[in-house]
């Protein structure tokens, strides 16, 4: 079946009627009730659906160690959350993330607090802004993972995409940093920027006016796109308007409560004042509260997603080499597009397996010769070992044959030597023998001899 | 949705104050607010920017012809919605086969601005044959989705994707008094599959109460036999107080309603009836008919709830359909939908 569905078996009766698009307003008919109907209840029934599910927001505050980021969220959202204060000796900038439920009469709200250690703090810090980008990024990853899973849950995802970044800058009343604009100008695209001047009871009031329009000139002259409030919306373009004027917002931050009046507020007690958060004369706090929170926290999400998270997926879906098609071709198949660089993949696959295929079996090849080597180089030695033995052996043989040849000889000479000893023995017992006789005789002269 | 677990390194409850938060913990903590903080503002900001969007609602009305589909629909809307009625004296024949019909209006009640598509569907259950009348009905559900499908995984996507999915399928069930009939039952169980079905049993005023009664037990048991889940659905009952709202609605299904877009006189008032020699029959009164049962759960309760079970189970199961379907190989695709596997990389 080829594109066009929709009317193609709807149609064979000239009263059909497909369903309109939605852009044609032409087509539509406004209708006039002639009662009560009861749909209004509608954003109600809508709200209520997300009362029950709870709702997510995260904050990104991005600032030097010890400009006062934990105090303000502690401040801004009335309540403790417990941290200990970062050291200087940070070797890089790291995100740490906090979440949080906080609730409201019926609303409950998933507050994560993403925080960056270290920043500001490193001698170099060319690479500041990466870790903050790369965590950004790897939220919108998480979610269009999510949403590109075929058995996916994105009702209940908890979405963790940064709705808001919180630049804190520097009170030195001059102007920008260099670092703050490097970071700003990477981070504009990814996250909504609202830029506050932390710590703003250090600037007198004069100084602050200057500072402040010398933020903005210097923001719009890098071409830094901050979040700006939406003006669209008669109940709250007014409010959005005024307020936009005086960014970025000079804030200060206290969790402490000092005795003002007949009043506990949350101050800063100097010796020769006290400065209160609450004040509008004095900072800029309860703009920030306004606008962040109570007019346009909904807002921040919905930009969150339809712009910013929009704009990644759109690239990284076409760094993938997935492209859509115009509207009146069939529509560009993903499936081949994914075929072909699945083939593509599969032929590199193939190749490298080849490849190394080849170097084994050349690798068994250069082993076995080495092997027929060293079997040769045996033999020959086993060869002339026994060569030389069977020499040695002779030799051997040779002289235990002359070896006995001198024992017979000996013994021979041994024999006749003896058999002359004892000969001569033998005589000599005899003359003895006659001596003694002939001495035994001679007494017997007288006698007849017999 | 439930509260999420608290994390076990937390030793106090989540309610109590100084909740001890941990570094790159996913589980959230709870803390308690020392004040005012304005949290509770973002519900209006998110109402006024619904208001300014609008909202989008898709009806289907199936049944055979003459069970008073159009009627019906207009005294819903209070307005003449309906074809049928705006052009009276059409001859309109009995088609041969099943087609669908989608008129889309804009309406507007304090503020609060709905398009309204409502699909007929002439010719269901009509023939001799009726088998696979249902066909083309979900075939038109399909495409809808299919369509939404494609907008959806567009690179560069519109901000609004427009909707037209049907959110809710009014079946008229025929006041016969004994069963629901083979074709009833075949076409409900086929459809509860893919869309919210809201069976009602149509020109209710021929049944006694008692009669009434007795059909409607009959029709639930059969529903429960051949186990066709209607909405409201007991799968996704999200709490125990959306069950028991549920549970009550579930009793009373299907509702059995009267339609009527004339007005007459009733004690000095003007209400919307059928007059018969026998006496008015008052559309809006809860002793005569369920009407007004039908229309609150149909708009004032449980709209948005019809839109988010179309979005969040029946859009999502075609969805899982379909990317699984263009998986197999030899399967020519539709239109190109990636092909993925859960553990795999992205597209």
């Amino acid at each position: 079946m080829s594109g066009g569905l929709a009317c193609d078996s709807l149609s064979k009766n000239k009263k059909m009627v497909c369903v309109q698009d939605v852009t044609r307003n032409d087509d539509l008919r406004n209708l006039s009730l002639s009662g009560h109907v009861g749909f209004d209840s509608l954003p109600d029934q809508l709200v209520n659906k997300s009362t029950s599910q709870g709702f997510c927001f995260n904050i990104l505050c991005v600032g030097e160690t010890g400009i006062g980021k934990s105090t303000l969220m502690d401040t801004l959202f009335n309540t403790k959350f417990e941290s200990e204060p970062a050291t200087h000796n940070e070797p890089g900038v790291r995100l740490k993330a906090r979440s949080y439920e906080l609730q409201e009469s019926n609303v409950r709200l998933k507050l994560t607090i993403v925080d960056t250690v270290g920043f500001g703090d490193q001698i170099n810090k060319d690479d500041s802004y990466k870790p903050i980008v790369e965590y950004i990024d790897a939220q919108f990853e998480a979610y269009l993972q999510e949403e590109l899973k075929i058995k996916r849950s994105l009702f209940n995802y908890h979405d963790t995409r940064i709705h808001a970044c919180l630049y804190f800058i520097a009170p030195t009343g001059h102007s920008l940093k260099s670092l703050d604009l490097v970071t700003m100008k990477k981070l504009d695209s990814k996250v909504n920027i609202i830029p506050i001047i932390a710590k703003a009871d250090t600037i007198a009031k004069n100084e602050l006016h200057k500072f402040k329009s010398k933020i903005m000139s210097e923001l719009v002259s890098n071409g830094v796109q901050i979040y700006q409030f939406p003006t669209d919306e008669e109940t709250v373009a007014e409010i959005n308007a005024t307020m936009s004027v005086h960014l970025p917002f000079a804030v200060v931050g206290s969790t402490e409560e000092v005795k003002i009046g007949n009043k506990m507020a949350k101050a800063r007690q100097y010796p020769w004042g006290v400065v209160q958060v609450e004040n509008e004369n004095h900072c800029d706090f309860v703009k920030l509260r306004e606008m962040l929170i109570r007019v346009n926290m909904e807002d921040l999400r919905e930009q969150t997603h339809t712009r910013h998270y929009e704009l990644y997926r759109r690239c990284k879906l076409e760094e993938m080499g997935f492209k859509d098609t115009d509207p009146d071709s069939k529509p560009f198949s993903l499936q081949e597009t994914y075929e072909a660089k699945r083939n593509e993949f599969l032929g590199e696959l193939q190749k490298k397996e080849d490849e190394m295929r080849q170097m084994f079996v050349m690798r068994v090849k250069e082993k076995e010769a080495e092997l027929k080597e060293a079997e040769k180089d045996l033999h020959e030695k086993f060869d002339h070992l026994k060569r030389t033995h069977q020499e040695e052996k002779k030799k051997v043989e040779d002289k235990k044959k002359e070896l006995e040849e001198e024992l017979n000889n000996f013994q021979k000479k041994k024999a006749a030597a003896q058999l002359l000893q004892s000969q001569a023995q033998q005589a000599g017992s005899q003359q003895t023998k006659k001596d003694k006789d002939k001495k035994k005789n001679p007494a017997s002269r007288n006698m007849p001899v017999s | 949705m439930e509260p999420p677990a608290v994390p076990e390194e937390e030793e106090e409850e989540e309610e109590e104050e100084g909740a001890v938060p941990l570094s790159m913990a996913p589980g959230p903590v709870g803390c308690q607010l020392f004040g005012y903080v304005g949290i509770e503002a973002v519900l209006d900001q998110m109402k006024i920017k619904t208001m300014k969007t609008g909202f989008e609602f898709n009806i289907m009305v199936v049944g055979q012809s003459g069970l008073g589909k159009s009627t019906m629909v207009n005294t819903l809307f209070k307005s003449k919605v309906s074809r049928k009625s705006s052009q009276p004296g059409q001859e309109e024949r009995i088609p041969k086969t099943v087609q669908l019909q989608s008129i889309t209006h804009i309406i507007q009640e304090k503020g609060v601005k709905m398009k309204l598509t409502v699909t007929d569907t002439p010719g269901f259950g009509d023939q001799i044959n009726n088998e696979n009348c249902w066909d083309p009905i979900i075939k038109y559900i399909n495409e809808q989705y299919e369509r939404y499908l494609r907008e959806e995984i567009l690179i560069t996507r519109k901000r609004k994707i427009p909707d037209t999915r049907v959110h809710g399928c009014v079946y008229f069930v025929p006041p016969t008094g004994h069963w629901l009939r083979p074709l009833d039952l075949e076409f409900m169980r086929r459809l509860s599959k893919i869309v919210n079905v809201v069976p009602v049993i149509a020109k209710a005023d021929t049944l006694t109460l008692e009669e009434r009664a007795e059909f409607k037990q009959r029709i639930q048991e059969d529903l429960k036999t051949h186990a066709i889940s209607v909405y409201p659905q007991e799968d996704f009952d999200q709490d125990p107080e959306d069950r028991a709202l549920n549970d009550r609605i579930r009793e009373k299904i299907p509702f059995a309603v009267v339609g009527a877009d004339q007005e007459h006189q009733v004690n000095g008032k003007r209400v919307l009836g059928r007059k018969t020699k026998w006496g008015i029959i008052e559309v809006e009164n809860p002793a005569h008919c369920e009407f007004p049962l039908l229309r609150d759960l149909l708009i004032r309760s449980h709209l948005q709830d019809l839109k988010d079970i179309t979005h969040n189970v029946h859009y999502e199961s075609y969805r899982v359909r379909r990317l699984n379907e263009s998986n197999r190989p030899g399967l020519s695709p539709l239109n190109g939908l990636p092909a993925k596997g859960e553990a795999g990389s992205h597209l």
